[in-house]
């Protein structure tokens, strides 16, 4: 710490930050372009019945998906409203806000390589556990 | 190798945008409204981000004047919860989106930061504790609860699991 001013740290930050500046407005770019492309009936058609495969479809839906948590509770609440189940929606939470493979690239360069695959595809498969389990508990405790 | 040196290899970066920006002008060029659609809400985002940039520069920093790297490898290989609550409690209350954390996290990496507490650190960004509101609504407050602590648990495995796979080689220069 001794050699290393509050300036130079400022400096270093700015530094970091603009070496990323490409990377994080190309990805802003394309979360708004797939934002646009990708209507919110989409989602709410892909879902069938079947709780197991709904909630592997969730969890695939939910980490190309873009956006907010918030999104996600729209989204998810509007589907259980339409019918699919708690899990699949769960799961579709759960992978939408722990998973992001539009900002894969991003999460690659800036991370690293291996360290991105492994997590979002860790967070893909963890997305059913953590559904299946929050449901079961709820059945358990109400 | 370190942060800057990383990112001085990916130049690639660069080439990112261009490709983005092309597809935009492509989409200029033959579906106008999709494309001042999408740029309406990249200027959302970019307002709704410009303050969190600040904060996350600040933030950057603090952590590049009190972070050393002797100090991060020295609570890496600190045993107990304490370090696992930091991340959990950091990924909680961090804001604004994921990307815009990437290089402030980068740079504590660069400076030994556990692969695993890094995974939990972002798990748990998914926890909003200002959206909780918005989710009891939607759903109910026992299906956010569980779910919050379902997800903090998951965390910490995933963080422990990936460890394990990650880890081992910083660790090894650690000791």
């Amino acid at each position: 710490m001794e050699n290393n001013t509050f300036n130079k740290s400022a400096l270093k930050a700015a530094k970091s930050l603009w070496l990323s500046f490409p990377i994080i407005l190309g990805t802003i770019l394309l979360v708004s372009l797939i934002f646009v492309l990708v209507p919110v009936s989409f989602y709410t058609f892909v879902f069938s019945k079947n709780s197991f495969l709904d909630s592997i479809i969730g969890s695939i839906m939910g980490s190309i998906s873009i956006g907010t948590p918030a999104t996600s509770y729209i989204f998810g609440g509007e589907m259980l409203t339409q019918g699919v189940g708690l899990i699949s929606v769960t799961a579709f939470l759960v992978s939408w806000v722990t998973v992001g493979i539009i900002q894969l690239p991003a999460e690659s360069a800036i991370l690293g390589k291996k360290f991105a695959i492994f997590r979002n595809l860790s967070a893909f498969i963890f997305s059913i556990p953590v559904a299946i389990i929050t449901v079961l508990i709820l059945r358990i405790i109400s | 190798m370190n942060f800057k040196n990383k990112l001085k290899k990916i130049s690639g970066g660069w080439f990112f945008l261009f490709c983005i920006i092309f597809i935009y002008i492509i989409f200029l060029i033959f579906n106008k409204q999709i494309y001042l659609d999408s740029l309406s809400f990249f200027n959302q985002i970019i307002l709704k981000i410009i303050p969190i940039f600040i904060f996350v520069f600040v933030l950057m920093t603090l952590s590049n004047y009190f972070i050393t790297p002797k100090l991060i490898i020295k609570h890496l290989t600190e045993k107990g919860l304490k370090k696992w609550i930091f991340a959990i409690i950091g990924g909680i209350l961090s804001s604004g989106p994921i990307y815009i954390w990437y290089p402030l996290l980068a740079d504590l990496k660069s400076k030994g930061l556990s692969n695993g507490l890094l995974v939990c650190f972002l798990y748990n960004r998914a926890i909003k504790i200002p959206l909780l509101p918005l989710a009891i609504a939607y759903f109910n407050w026992q299906y956010v609860f569980v779910l919050s602590f379902t997800m903090i648990i998951a965390s910490i495995i995933q963080g422990v699991l990936l460890s394990k796979v990650l880890d081992k080689k910083i660790l090894q220069e650690a000791k």
